[in-house]
C-alpha cells in the first residue's frame, strides 16, 4: 500500500506540474511573496526577521495552493471524470485521494522554498537556519499535516453539503486557525486551544522553530500525530461520502 | 457455476431538483425491475434508445450507484454487501474523451491506473507493453493523452480496461465517436477477449456491431426489458414481415398516416437522414406493398425504394416503438 500511495502521488506530481496556469503560480507567487516580504519587513532590519517573513510568505503561497488544490480535489477528478474510476477501482479511495491531496501539498510546498530561494538570491535574506535538520524533516510533516488537513475538510465538507462555493468559504476560516497565514499567537485567545488541535499549525510552528530556534522536534511530534488523527477522521468521512455519492449518483457530471 | 452477472428486479430512481429560485423535487425511474443472467465467457448486450436506463444498469453493477431495490451479482458476490471483492474482478470502459489524465503520456495513465488496480509491480512493463499491442496503441504510449485523437483515446480506455485482467468487463458505447476502422478493430479485440474467456457486457446504438458480437442481447426501454435472445431470436420476432424502404425528402404526418392505413402494413417508422427520410414499412411477408405505398406517397419526393429481408435493426425498431407507444 504505501508504494501504491507514493507511485500514484508522484504521477499526481507529474500531471500537476505540467499545468501552466499552476506552474506560473508556482514560479511567480513566491517571487511576489519575497517581495512583499522584503519591502514590508526592510524597516526591521534584523536578518532573522527577515528569514521569519520570507518563512511566513512561502506559506501563504504554500497555503493557496493547498487550500483550493485540495480542497476541490474530489470535484475536480469528478470533472474529469476519473473520480468514477477511482471508485470502481478496489484500492480505497482514501489511499487516492490522501495521494492526490499530498501531490497538491507537495507543488505547495515547492512555492515556500522557491520564496525562501528568491528571498536569498534578490535580497540576500540569508537562510542560516538554526536547526537545518529538523527543519528538512519538518518540510514533510508539514506536508502531510496540510495534506490530510485538505483532505478531511474536502469529505467532510461533502457529507455536509456539497456544494463546492460554499465548503470553500468554509474552509477559509479553518485553514486561518491553523497559523499558516498569521501566527496562532496573534489570534484571540479562545480560538487557540482550536488552533492546537489542527497538525499545521504544528508543522508551521516546527518550520519557523527550526529556522529561528525553538524546540522544533516537539512541534515535529504534535505535528505527526495530530495529522495521523485527520487522516483516522477522513477515512471515516470518506466512507460515507462514498456511499453517498453512490446512492445519490453524484460520481459523474451528468 | 454460477452466472457471471446475475440481476434480478433491478430498480434505480434518481431525484432532480429542477429551478433556481423555486426548487421542485422529482423523481425519474430509470430502471424499473430489470433481471437478467449473463453466463461466464458470454457477451451479452444490452440495446435501447437513449434514456433507457443500459448506462444506469452498468454502473449498479460496476458498483457505481446503489440500487434502489433489487439485487446484482457479479461473479456470484453481491455489488453492495461486497463492493471490494466486486471490483477486483471488473473492468469499466465507458465510450467518449473523458476520464484520463490528458497531461501524462499514455504510459503514465496505464501506470497511474495499474497501481489503483495493483497489478502486480514485476511484469507491470510488460502487461502493460501487451494491452498496447492488444488495442493497437504501441509506439505512441509516450506522447501525452491531450494530443491523442478521440480513436487513440478510447484504445487507451480499453487498454485501461483490461490491464488487471478483468473475470467481467463492461463496455458503456465503448465505439462512440470512433472511425469505422477503429471501430472495427475495436470489434476484433473485444471478440479476442472473449475467446479467451472474458465475460463482456456491452451497450452500444450501432446494431451490425450488436448482431456481429453479441451471444445474447436484451433490448431495454423505458427501464424495462422488452425482449431477450440471441440476435437470431431477435430477428426472428420480425421474420414474418417484409421490409419495404423508401428515400423520401420532406414526408408530412398525413402521407405516414395513408401509408400506414395501407392493408397488411403491420408498422411505419420515419428515420431522419441527413438530407432526406427514410420511410420504413412493415408489412406481411405474403404482401408486395411497394405499389401502393409509393401510391399513398403522391406528392412527396420519392428516391429510392428497396424490399428486403428483416434485420436486427427492424426487430430492434419495432421492439422498441411497440414499447415506447405503450
Ligand atoms: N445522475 C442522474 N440524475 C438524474 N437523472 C438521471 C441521472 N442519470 C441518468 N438519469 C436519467 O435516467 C434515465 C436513464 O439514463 P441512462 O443514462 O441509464 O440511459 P442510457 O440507456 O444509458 O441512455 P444513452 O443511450 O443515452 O446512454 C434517463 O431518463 C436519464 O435522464
Ligand atoms: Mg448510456
Amino acid at each position: 500500500m504505501p508504494r501504491r500511495l507514493v507511485r500514484i502521488w508522484l504521477l499526481q506530481v507529474k500531471q500537476m506540474s505540467r499545468s501552466s496556469f499552476e506552474m506560473m503560480g508556482a514560479v511567480l507567487l513566491p517571487l511576489l511573496f519575497a517581495t512583499l516580504a522584503f519591502y514590508v519587513l526592510r524597516a526591521g532590519t534584523h536578518p532573522h526577521a527577515l528569514l521569519g517573513a520570507s518563512i511566513g510568505a512561502g506559506l501563504m503561497g504554500t497555503w493557496s495552493t493547498v487550500l483550493f488544490g485540495a480542497g476541490s480535489a474530489i470535484d475536480h477528478q469528478r470533472w474529469q471524470g476519473t473520480l468514477e474510476l477511482i471508485v470502481a477501482a478496489p484500492t480505497p479511495l482514501i489511499v487516492v485521494l490522501l495521494s492526490l491531496t499530498l501531490a497538491t501539498t507537495t507543488v505547495g510546498i515547492y512555492s515556500l522554498v522557491a520564496t525562501m530561494t528568491w528571498g536569498a538570491i534578490l535580497f540576500g535574506v540569508p537562510l542560516d537556519l538554526v536547526h537545518p535538520a529538523a527543519f528538512l524533516v519538518a518540510i514533510p510533516a508539514t506536508i502531510v499535516a496540510l495534506a490530510t488537513l485538505g483532505l478531511l475538510m474536502a469529505s467532510t465538507f461533502i457529507v455536509l453539503r456539497n456544494a463546492n462555493a460554499l465548503a470553500n468559504t468554509g474552509e477559509f476560516p479553518i485553514w486561518l486557525l491553523s497559523g499558516v497565514l498569521v501566527p496562532v499567537a496573534l489570534l484571540p485567545t479562545w480560538v487557540q486551544p482550536v488552533s492546537s488541535l489542527l497538525a499545521p499549525t504544528w508543522g508551521v510552528r516546527a518550520l519557523r522553530e527550526a529556522a529561528l530556534g525553538g524546540s522544533p522536534w516537539r512541534a515535529i511530534g504534535a505535528c505527526v500525530l495530530c495529522a495521523a488523527v485527520q487522516l483516522a477522521l477522513a477515512a471515516v468521512a470518506l466512507r460515507r461520502v462514498e456511499r453517498r455519492a453512490r446512492d445519490r449518483a453524484t460520481l459523474a457530471l451528468t | 457455476m454460477e452466472p457471471a452477472i446475475e440481476v434480478d428486479g433491478l430498480v434505480r430512481s434518481y431525484s432532480a431538483t429542477h429551478g433556481m429560485v423555486r426548487r421542485r423535487r422529482s423523481t425519474v425511474e430509470a430502471v424499473r425491475g430489470v433481471s437478467f443472467q449473463v453466463a461466464r465467457g458470454e457477451l451479452f448486450g444490452l440495446l435501447g434508445p437513449n434514456g433507457a436506463g443500459k448506462t444506469t444498469t452498468i454502473k449498479i453493477l460496476t458498483t457505481l450507484l446503489l440500487p434502489t431495490a433489487g439485487t446484482a451479482r457479479v461473479c456470484g458476490l453481491d455489488v453492495v454487501a461486497d463492493t471490494r471483492a466486486v471490483r477486483t474482478r471488473i473492468g469499466y470502459v465507458f465510450g467518449g474523451d473523458r476520464g484520463l489524465y490528458d497531461r501524462l503520456s499514455g504510459l503514465d495513465n496505464l501506470r497511474y491506473f495499474a497501481e489503483l488496480y495493483a497489478v502486480d509491480p514485476r511484469g507491470l512493463r510488460a502487461r502493460i507493453d501487451e494491452v498496447l499491442d492488444l488495442v493497437g496503441l504501441g509506439g505512441r504510449e509516450g506522447d501525452r493523452v491531450e494530443g491523442y485523437s478521440r480513436g487513440m483515446r478510447q484504445r487507451l480506455h480499453v487498454a485501461r480496461g483490461l490491464l488487471h485482467r478483468p473475470e467481467v468487463l463492461f463496455l458503456d458505447e465503448p465505439s462512440i465517436g470512433v472511425d469505422a476502422v477503429a471501430a472495427r478493430e475495436l470489434r476484433a479485440v473485444v471478440a479476442h477477449l472473449v475467446e479467451d474467456g472474458t465475460t463482456v457486457l456491452l451497450t452500444t446504438h450501432y446494431m451490425f456491431e450488436a448482431d456481429q458480437l453479441c451471444d445474447r442481447i436484451a433490448v431495454i426501454a423505458r427501464g424495462s426489458i422488452v425482449a431477450e435472445g440471441t440476435p437470431a431470436q431477435l430477428k426472428d420476432q420480425v421474420a414474418d414481415d417484409r421490409v419495404v424502404e423508401v428515400q423520401v425528402f420532406g414526408i408530412g404526418e398525413a402521407e405516414v398516416a395513408r401509408v400506414r392505413a395501407i392493408t397488411g402494413v403491420t408498422s411505419v417508422i420515419v428515420e431522419d437522414h441527413e438530407q432526406a427520410q427514410a420511410l420504413i414499412v412493415h408489412c406481411e411477408r405474403s404482401l408486395d406493398v411497394s405499389a401502393e405505398v409509393v401510391a399513398a406517397l403522391d406528392g412527396v419526393r420519392v428516391g429510392s425504394i428497396a424490399t428486403r429481408e428483416p434485420t436486427l435493426e427492424d426487430a430492434y425498431i419495432s421492439l422498441v416503438t411497440a414499447a415506447e407507444d405503450g
